[in-house]
């Protein structure tokens, strides 16, 4: 709980006026319930948080908090964001969008939001499908998926969204699902404490467009044995008695083992502070799609220069260095000359 | 006195000119940019009145000795008040048969071409398509030509210094520049001063062009070619501090000034191409103004940034040349619909696609006005010389500010780059621009993002960080005052109404026409943009002839100014000269109704004053 002048904000500070519109049954409620609640436990304030959106289904969620919040056009929110952590550094900015329109239209201004380390918390909500278009494949979506635009099958190869993140040098890269409430909590509340980009992909059932896409790793039985939670610092182990893991191979690969194989010396220790992004990136590759053991949790959060204070500081620096602007001295700083 | 042809007055050893255009010409490796820079600030600070017109191929390193590969730099110097760079040059210097080929039709005949004979050689001829020898088959018979071989003697002026023969020979522009020196009575000192500061960790370089130049100014003394040197005596222009100013860097000044008188902070976004990025590269040198310049990674983002940089209550600019403004138009769009205040730079450059990108042109208002879908006004304001960018600038702040909106700055290739005294403005005398941020709840019901200014039609602007105006806003349209989403069509079609409403009623706002009337004028000449100095030299040698006319020129292209309708009205001819195939004159007619004749060009380069002559005395006429 968090406090202001003596007001203990709630979840309720959080939620606008405006009547939420998502289609009854989707994913996009609980998570937009885990954000209004995890936001007065890590002392967000509502006047000095930016949500900032695309297009799409999940886009439209800046309307429901009770923040400052654009609803922009679609693929844009990451450089949208840029401008606004430019400008006031102070503010906490956080960026939702749609796999549509985080990978495929904006999927240059992400990897260059992600490169420069913006301090803005980016939740990529995953469906695997267009929703506000009605169900279009997109470029997270399985290789062969009968759409309305593809009835013979998709050809496209998918991207693997957090190999995309690691790829693009982001310093704060993790996964979540619309399942687990605590879980997406406790990931949000680690991208709000990562100083710089936090990329995190939320795994969200369409139940119109694309319903079950993420049953095979999400239903609550299928959990144990196919999530694989990843914790700093600990041995990476999952299934119902602990008995699967993650090893490396001579070539430095991870690989899902049996404990019993490698013993639980074997184990990976997974360490998301590692410098070198190799091991973090390979960790990604472990599943390619929500139908086999799938690592969840932080996948990397290392520390690196924030752009925006970055800019500010070289802004100061100039102060420093030459005085504040004095634009009649600039005018007159080249040749000139006098007529009488 | 004749207008076309410089006057001369023998005095001494050195005739007098009351004005004279030079153009030097020769491969884009050969420096012509550089020394017809330095010919310009000695000129201005000398205190001729000029203007110039730099013209470069688009690649870097175009095929050398080429036809396509020629860099010009043409200076147009005076001892009174001009207004264009010059029609054709009076004294062409060609580097090679390229250069020479490049513009020999601009010469009007008993023009003077010096030409670097070394540059002659049989390969060089090949390279720019010559079968012949123009300095020998007689083509050349119109012209006064002087054979000049300044490779050799700038190789020979540096032999004693021991600096290796590529960098003897690459000196040569200095030659050039020496013996234009020569020509003109320019002072040495300046440039010798130039050169030992610029390349002072360069000694070779430095000792090869100090050489050179010397080398030049003797030639022209002693070589017994020249009768006589000339004089153009400092034109006498207003009282006031002057300086050499680009419409680049005037455009990156007016918009610092923009901010500072605003009180707001800029961010400028953009993403580098030409003829824009200078703006760029202006404003980054200028951190200390609490400037925050951006390279994006590309134009959509550059707008997209400046949008999120608006919302947060920045100066939000952003700059770019036609393909960039293509790809910013749906961010712009965002901004018409959350009526928030932003400035897009245009330099405009020759299209379409690629087109020419160092050349210029006019061919994007109606893209400023228009090229965004849906009903997405946006005011467009346009500079009419390099050094009026500051103003146009400056205004373009001033309106975005005061009525939460996108702003057009409209300038061209040939502002951008080209350069001109400006008498420094007085800053002080600038008026306070700055808007109140919102800072209290505006409604029954909180706080109100729509509700608007009841005179200016703006929004409030309240921005994050501030406690208790919590809002979302967004592309969807909004209702009236509360700004919830809305599908209502009532709501939408007062909306869409209203924002027009509000780019409208800048006409109240901005000044009458600027008209320049002359009694007994039948024809009125309308322009807007870089057009107006070809327009004003065209209308000086209208009236010199005995003919009136009258000039127009609109520092506004939307809303045009209130009066615009009632000034056509006055006319029986209008003609409207652009640079592009008449877009103003497609505005005008349907607008106003009157009978506009287009007059067009899109070439590349400006109009002439002669064209401009020919084709006004042939509507008056008519
Ligand atoms: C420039 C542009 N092109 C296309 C669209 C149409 N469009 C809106 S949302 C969308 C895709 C949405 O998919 P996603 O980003 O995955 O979001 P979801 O609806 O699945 O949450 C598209 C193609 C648009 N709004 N703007
Ligand atoms: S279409 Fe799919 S993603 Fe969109 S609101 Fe409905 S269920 Fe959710
Ligand atoms: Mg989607």
């Amino acid at each position: 709980m968090n406090e202001t002048a003596g007001v203990t904000l709630t979840r309720k500070d959080f939620e606008s006026d405006q009547e939420v519109r998502w289609c009854p049954g989707c994913g996009d409620y609980s998570i937009l319930a885990a954000l209004q609640s995890v936001f007065p436990e890590i002392g967000m304030q509502p006047h000095d948080t930016v949500f900032v959106s695309g297009i799409g289904c999940a886009a439209r969620l800046p309307y429901y908090m009770n923040t400052y919040g654009v609803h922009s056009i679609h693929g844009r929110a990451p450089a949208l964001a840029t401008g606004v952590a430019m400008t006031q550094p102070d503010l906490h900015v956080w960026v939702i969008g749609g796999d549509g329109d985080m990978l495929s239209i904006g999927g240059n201004h992400l990897i260059h939001a992600l490169r420069r380390n913006v301090n803005i918390k980016i939740l990529m909500f995953n469906n695997q499908i267009y929703g506000l278009t009605k169900g279009q494949y997109s470029p997270t979506s399985e290789q062969g998926k009968v759409t309305k635009s593809t009835p013979f099958g998709s050809i496209d190869h998918p991207f693997n969204p957090i190999s995309v993140a690691i790829g693009s040098e982001a310093s704060f890269v993790a996964r979540t699902h619309d399942m687990d409430r605590k879980h997406m909590m406790e990931t949000f509340r680690r991208a709000h404490e990562h100083r710089g980009a936090a990329f995190v992909e939320v795994y969200q059932n369409c139940n119109v467009f694309n319903d079950g896409a993420f049953d095979a790793i999400l239903k609550k039985d299928a959990r144990p044995d196919m999530l694989i939670p990843l914790r700093h610092g600990e041995p990476i182990r999952f299934g119902a008695d602990g008995a699967h893991g993650v090893a490396v191979n001579r070539f430095g690969e991870p690989y899902v083992c049996e404990v019993a194989d490698v013993g639980e010396d074997g184990l990976l220790i997974h360490d998301e502070h590692r410098p070198d992004p190799t091991l973090a990136f390979s960790l990604s590759r472990l599943s390619t799609g929500p139908h086999m053991p799938t690592p969840i949790g932080v996948f990397r959060d290392v520390d690196r220069p924030v752009y925006e204070v970055e800019v500010a500081a070289q802004v100061d620096a100039a102060v420093e260095r030459q005085g504040p602007g004095d634009l009649a001295a600039v005018l007159a700083s080249g040749p000139t000359w006098t007529v009488p | 006195m004749s207008i076309e042809t410089p006057a001369v007055a023998t005095k001494g050893d050195a005739a007098k000119l009351d004005r004279v255009v030079i153009r030097f010409a020769g491969d884009s490796g050969d420096g012509m940019q550089l020394v017809g820079d330095r010919f310009t600030e000695l000129s201005a600070a000398f205190g001729n009145d000029l203007a110039t017109l730099p013209n470069y191929p688009a690649e870097i390193r175009a095929p050398a000795g080429t036809v396509a590969g020629v860099s010009s730099f043409q200076v147009h110097i005076s001892d009174h008040d001009i207004v264009t760079p010059g029609d054709g040059p009076n004294v062409l210097v060609a580097m090679n048969p390229a250069a020479l080929k490049a513009n020999l039709s601009d010469l009007s005949p008993g023009s003077t071409v010096i030409v670097n004979v070394d540059g002659f050689g049989e390969r060089d001829l090949d390279k720019a398509g010559y079968l012949d020898n123009p300095l020998h088959d007689g083509s050349l018979a119109a012209f006064t030509v002087y054979e000049v071989p300044m490779t050799s003697i700038t190789i020979e002026a540096t032999r004693d210094l021991q600096v290796k023969p590529r960098v003897a020979e690459r000196s040569k522009n200095f030659f050039a520049l020496g013996l234009i020196c020569w020509m003109y009575t320019r002072p040495v000192k300046p440039i010798v001063e130039w050169i030992e500061a610029k390349y002072a960790k360069k000694e070779q370089v430095r000792e090869a062009n100090l050489a050179a130049f010397r080398a030049g100014r003797n030639f022209g003394e002693t070589a017994e070619l020249f009768d006589h040197p000339y004089e153009v005596e400092p034109a006498s222009l207003p009282p006031g501090t002057y300086t050499n100013i680009v419409g680049n860097a005037a455009v990156a000044y007016g918009l610092i000034a923009g901010a500072q008188q605003a009180k707001l902070q800029m961010v400028y976004a953009s993403y580098p191409i030409t003829p824009a990025s200078d703006i760029l590269h202006e404003l980054s040198k200028h951190k200390n103004f609490g400037v925050r310049t951006m390279q994006a990674e590309d134009e959509i983002a550059a707008a997209a940034i400046a949008v999120g940089a608006a919302f947060s209550g920045a100066l939000a600019v952003t700059g770019t040349s036609g393909p960039g403004l293509d790809l910013k138009a749906e961010a712009i769009g965002l901004a018409v619909s959350l009526e928030l205040p932003m400035v897009i730079v245009d330099v405009q450059r020759a299209g379409p696609s690629t087109g020419m990108p160092t050349k210029t042109e006019q061919t994007d208002l109606l893209l400023a006005l228009y090229g965004r879908h849906g009903e997405s006004p946006v005011p467009v304001v346009a500079a009419t010389s390099s050094s009026d960018c500051f103003a146009a600038a400056f205004e373009a702040v001033r309106l975005a500010v005061k009525y939460r909106t996108p702003v057009i700055l409209l300038t061209d290739g040939y502002l951008a780059n080209g350069a001109e005294p400006w008498r420094l403005p007085d800053l002080s005398a600038l008026p306070d621009i700055s808007v109140p941020f919102a800072t209290e709840a505006n409604h029954d019901n909180g706080f109100w993002p729509y509700l608007r200014d009841p005179t200016t039609l703006a929004r409030p602007w309240a921005i994050p960080g501030t406690p208790g105006l919590m809002h979302r806003i967004g592309g969807i349209e909004k209702e009236d005052g509360s700004g919830n989403i809305s599908y209502q069509p009532e709501n939408h079609e007062r909306m869409v109404h209203l924002r027009q409403a509000k780019v409208d009623g800048i006409a109240a706002d901005i000044p009458g026409v600027e008209l320049d009337h002359q009694d007994g004028a039948e024809l009125l000449v309308i322009g807007w943009g870089s057009t107006w100095g070809a327009i004003k030299a065209g209308v000086r040698r209208v009236r010199a002839g005995g003919e009136a006319v009258a000039h127009a020129h609109l520092r506004h292209l939307n809303p045009f100014p209130a009066d615009l309708g009632d000034v056509l009205a006055r006319y029986p001819k209008v003609l409207c000269p652009e640079m592009n195939l008449g877009q103003l004159a497609m505005l005008l007619r349907g607008r106003y109704l009157v009978d506009v004749r287009s007059y067009t060009k899109v070439r590349g380069v400006p109009f002439r004053a002669a064209e401009m002559e020919a084709r006004m005395l042939e509507e008056i006429r008519r």
